[in-house]
């Protein structure tokens, strides 16, 4: 399949959570409690972008399939177009756009508090992810675009301090993301270890 | 308003079948804020509600608790605030034992049976024993209690009940000096609540839940067997189920097969699990924050997407008048 087409497949599937959880809205099946549903619903796809993007390059490593590269901006950008939706279902479906409680929230709740220099890193990550500022950039981009790790790591903190009752989620999240972290850890250590012993 | 006690109206005046005011919200309607909005007086029947088609799913229940439920007095202490409807009454649950979603209840107490149903009575009473649900309920009117029902999570509703007070319960066992809690016990079986055998859990089934005794023998505090004038469904804790209306949603135990009064301070589940996010007392307290979030407000359910429903929570959830004394002198900061 040429590159565009996939392009323009992966563009629409991206797109397939945020049309099922706004036609559930529209048409009443989203509960008694329809704004946290999208929070949840739209939270947790943010997660699964996060850890899709993160899987791009290891999964080039690992099972050679590099034809995934192309795709991981796009990829990182509904990441960051889904974390924008959780944030903006929240402050308007459950505060209604009020600051006064949302400043009260931010300091009584660390969970809520940890996410803003993660939307705010987000954010950079995006506008710094055309091709233009990867030239500008240039060695300094890829330390900045490695600042996804905090943010997957913020992420997950995210989740774990909002445990009430069952470890299930804060679970299933946590091993995806250390294992992607963790890999990403261990060829860090294996390629030092590799300079430092081959010098004479 | 005036609201008037119990006790200044004359029997003349009480309805003899339950009315209500069920007023269906849609999620875009816009939905009159509770504390401010005076109820609409266009009292209607409940069985001519539409949101009452969704009662086709709940449990019939036992033919002499549907006659009972059916006599039941109906509440004459109206609250101004209108009623979260049937569905959603019926619809959102925290109720672990099905599951961790909202939404799990309904979906998954379909094989859950409350009849027959046996309560076992324990601990410092004269009259301890096991008691078929039938002979509790024996020569008890029951009554409706429309009631605000605040969860812990910071969102609300509003429950007409149908049941009867504990203490007129609890006085048939002849408590002893010795009794100054009483505790209550929800079923444990994962053949009916699928949850209980999950591993993931921070729970240690079964869920347990205590009071002191003046709070058990407090008017208020109810025992529930029904809901918007039918038998309770199972995912709102069927057969029987406590209400607790000044204190968290949690306190308010469903499913309950054993009571037992003690001298002691039981342990309780959730207090268990997080002892510096849920006190014993758990009284609802707009100036008490849970260490995690904020208690001054609260959502009252249903709450349109675009005009959510945020009111400021009430102290003792609104019935500080009543229940304030049982706390004269006692730190509520400390005894959270």
């Amino acid at each position: 399949m040429p590159v565009m087409w996939r392009r323009a497949l992966l563009f629409c599937a991206s797109l397939i959570p945020v049309i099922f959880i706004s036609f559930g809205a529209a048409t009443n099946q989203l509960g008694a409690d329809p704004a946290k549903a999208i929070v949840l619903f739209t939270g947790t796809w943010a997660f699964y972008f996060l850890l899709i993007t993160l899987s791009v390059s290891p999964l080039k490593r690992l099972a050679n399939q590099s034809w995934l590269m192309v795709h991981r901006r796009m990829l990182g950008l509904f990441t960051l177009f889904y974390a924008v939706l959780h944030m903006l279902a929240y402050l308007i479906f459950i505060l209604g756009l009020n600051f006064s409680i949302f400043g009260a929230e931010l300091v009584k709740r660390p969970y809520i508090l940890l996410t803003i220099p993660a939307v705010i890193l987000l954010i950079v990550l995006g506008i710094t992810s055309t091709k233009g500022m990867m030239r500008r950039l240039g060695k300094n981009w890829v330390k900045l675009h490695k600042s996804i790790y905090l943010i997957a790591i913020l992420a997950w903190l995210h989740v774990l301090l909002q445990v009430r009752s069952s470890y299930a989620d804060a679970v299933l999240f946590g091993v995806l993301t250390a294992g992607l972290l963790g890999i990403r850890c261990y060829w860090f250590f294996k390629k030092k270890s590799s300079i430092s012993s081959s010098k004479p | 308003m005036l609201i008037k006690k119990p006790s200044d109206i004359p029997a003349s005046e009480i309805t003899p079948e339950s009315i209500y005011l069920a007023r269906r919200d849609f999620m875009r309607g816009s939905i009159a804020t509770g504390l401010l909005g005076a109820a609409s007086l266009s009292s209607q029947n409940l069985m001519a509600d539409p949101s009452y088609s969704a009662a086709e799913a709940v449990n019939k229940g036992p033919e002499w608790l549907n006659t009972q439920i059916a006599r039941a007095k109906a509440d004459t202490q109206k609250l101004t605030e209108s009623l979260t409807p049937f569905e959603h009454v019926t619809g959102h649950n925290n109720f672990y034992e099905f599951g961790y979603d909202k939404t799990d209840p309904a979906k998954y107490s379909k094989r859950f049976k409350p009849d027959p149903w046996q309560v076992e009575i324990a601990g410092q009473v004269a009259k301890p024993g096991k008691y078929n649900l039938e002979d509790l309920l024996k020569g008890i009117d029951l009554e409706e209690r429309v009631y605000r029902l605040r969860c812990v999570e910071a969102w609300s509703m509003v429950i007409p009940w149908v049941g009867f007070s504990l203490a007129s319960l609890l006085k048939k066992f002849e408590p002893n000096s010795n009794a100054k809690y009483v505790s209550f016990v929800t079923l444990k079986d994962s053949r009916q609540f699928p949850a209980q055998a999950g591993s993931l859990s921070t729970i240690d089934w079964p869920y347990r839940e205590a009071l002191r005794i003046d709070e058990a023998m407090h008017p208020l505090t109810i025992l529930a067997v029904g809901l918007y004038g039918k038998t309770l469904p199972n995912q709102n804790g069927a057969p029987l189920r406590l209400v607790v209306p000044w204190k968290y949603g949690f306190k308010s135990i469903k499913s309950i097969v054993k009571i037992e009064f003690t001298d002691r301070q039981p342990k309780t589940t959730w207090s268990q699990i997080a002892p510096s996010e849920y006190g014993f007392y758990a009284n609802v307290n707009p100036q008490v924050d849970h260490p995690r979030w904020s208690q001054a407000h609260e959502r009252r359910l249903p709450s349109s997407l675009f005009s959510p429903n945020v009111i400021p929570t009430q102290m003792f959830n609104g019935y500080a008048d009543q229940v304030s004394n049982l706390y004269t002198g006692l730190d509520l900061r400390k005894f959270y």
